[in-house]
């Protein structure tokens, strides 16, 4: 078979990218937190590349892209292991059902999705939280809320375009294809919405740190926090161009709105933080990248470079007044996960119902692209709210979340890990033996 | 008899008092990297809007051991190159020493300076 190889070589680029999203949130998060803890969060991270790498071949593609079970998850036992997902009978490779590639590159492609998703919720459970119940986590959570979240918007499971959908019950069918269909590009609802709302319900269900609230917990290196905000900026490319599964045009739109919304959202948080704090900080400018890249997710093939100004800007402003509600309503959304991620994914999602070039509000395109974004954020909102509350509740009750709290004040990382980030946080530091 | 003369001031002043000491013919002195806050207080700092008050804010320490007789100058000395006029320039105190020992030879009391 002839390979399209421009699009091979670009699906392979784009899942690397995607991969390099995962440290780069490591450092994005681990400037945030204190010096103290540093390792542990980004540990978080590299222990959901380790799990989610794993478990991603052994089931995760089967229940992703596997035999359709109730239009919410795959078989996991269909292509368990990979079999029959690489090589068909004659021992030819697969080719993928979306570009003219093999199917193993999706594989690829979608391993690193589920890894970044999980890493995000770690932004919550900043300085507190026992590894091993964060690794167990990972793997049941994926597997419970990211797994069949895929299936259900790109799997042709209930939140996508195909029959048996949501979309297809409320607006029709033609040719075996909703009248209207949603639209999720990229993962506002399987990643960012996921995410956050997960975040939100652990932050609940573990509770807050000491001295939430009260005590100073500023971050303890802004360089790393922009060094990560630049690397997730350029993964993103892979995220969000890399969903056209193609070297094509739809790539190179979703290109030019990533970087437009992206900055036009840093913008409008620097000026949003300018007007009500004094100052346009770094961690407002590292921030407002986020949020923007966030936005435009599920929307990036489906705009304009012009009309994704107006969604970065939107984005930028709610975001950045978003981030304040968890000393409103004492959740220790430590990171922010909830007000970037779940209120950007939101923003992204439900605006397409106005944007969209083809079907938006603002567009001529009647209501019902609307009614079906609002539908797919809100089904989303409470899949992902019921599967980690009840995985977070078991977990409390087993192996327990939190590290007691001599272990919190005096630093994780040393407790937990048994290292310390920088060599003036040890306490005296005279090896007296080397074993 | 000896003395210790201790002073915390501005980070920034540093450079200037050690070559004025050095000039008034002090020959050892020891620095340290010290944080604390006087009349100035502190200041905030705001992350994702929330407000921080950093109280305690960097500052040198410097140690100086001087014979009786020049504690009043060195004291002079380092006022006037550590001053700016500004809150939060520092304070300057002696305290007195019972004795002194110089690790390399053995002397003690004023020879050991």
């Amino acid at each position: 078979m002839e390979w399209d190889t421009g699009a091979a070589a670009w699906m392979l680029t784009s899942a690397s990218l995607v991969l390099l999203m995962t440290p780069a949130l490591a450092f994005f998060y681990g400037g945030m937190v204190r010096g103290k803890s540093v390792l542990n969060m980004m540990m978080m991270s590299f222990g959901a590349m380790g799990v989610v790498g794993v478990v991603y071949v052994l089931w995760g593609w089967s229940m992703s892209y596997g035999s359709d079970v109730a239009g919410i998850f795959g078989n996991p036992f269909d292509q368990f292991g990979l079999s029959g997902t690489l090589f068909d009978a004659d021992g030819a490779a697969i080719a993928s059902p979306l570009g003219n590639y093999p199917q193993v590159i999706d594989v690829a492609f979608q391993v690193t999705f589920a890894i970044i998703t999980v890493a995000l919720i770690s932004g919550a459970l900043a300085d507190r939280v026992k590894f091993g119940t964060w690794i167990a986590f990972v793997a049941v959570w994926v597997t419970v809320a990211y797994f069949p979240m895929a299936h259900m918007v790109w799997g042709g499971g209930q939140l996508s375009g195909a029959e048996g959908s949501i979309a297809a019950a409320i607006f029709g069918t033609t040719d075996g294809a909703a009248n209207t269909a949603p639209i999720d590009f990229a993962g506002g609802t399987v990643v960012h919405i996921n995410a956050g709302v997960a975040a939100l319900v652990l932050a609940l269900i573990i509770g807050k740190r000491k001295g939430f609230g009260t005590e100073a917990m500023r971050p303890h290196n802004l360089p790393f926090v922009m060094l990560g905000a630049a690397l997730l900026w350029f993964g993103w490319f892979g995220f969000n161009a890399g969903s056209a599964f193609g070297a094509n045009e739809t790539a190179g739109l979703a290109w030019v709105n990533t970087t437009v919304c992206t900055a036009a959202a840093m913008l409008a948080w620097l000026v949003t933080e300018k007007f009500r704090d004094g100052h346009a900080t770094s961690l407002g400018a590292a921030s407002g990248i986020v949020a923007g890249l966030v936005a435009i997710t599920p929307a990036a093939g489906a705009l304009r470079p012009v009309t994704s100004i107006v969604l970065g800007v939107v984005a930028g402003v709610l975001c950045a007044l978003a981030v304040g509600l968890k000393y409103k309503f004492g959740y220790d959304d430590s990171l922010d996960v909830v007000g970037v991620h779940l209120v950007g994914g939101l923003v992204g999602t439900v605006m397409i119902g106005f944007l969209a070039d083809e079907g938006g509000l603002f567009f001529g395109g009647g209501a019902n692209l609307l009614v079906i974004q609002v539908v797919i954020a809100l089904v989303a909102v409470l899949f992902s709210g019921l599967t980690t509350a009840v995985i977070g509740l078991i977990l409390k009750a087993t192996l327990g979340w939190r590290v007691s709290q001599d272990v919190e004040v005096g630093g994780i990382d040393l407790a937990v890990h048994g290292e310390t980030a920088y060599e003036n946080l040890g306490g005296a530091r005279i090896v007296s033996e080397v074993k | 008899m000896t003395k210790l003369v201790t002073a915390v001031i501005q980070p920034h002043r540093l450079d200037d008092v050690k070559s004025a000491l050095e000039a008034a013919g002090v020959r050892g002195l020891t620095v340290s990297e010290a944080s604390g806050y006087g009349r100035q207080r502190g200041h905030t700092e705001v992350y994702r809007g929330a407000e921080y008050t950093v109280d305690l804010v960097p500052k040198v320490k410097i140690d100086v051991l001087v014979a009786d007789e020049d504690v009043a100058g060195v004291t002079e000395v380092i006022v006037q190159a550590a001053q700016t006029g500004k809150i939060g320039d520092g304070k300057v105190w002696v305290v007195p020493v019972e004795d002194v020992a110089r690790v390399r030879t053995g002397e003690h009391g004023d020879d050991a300076l």
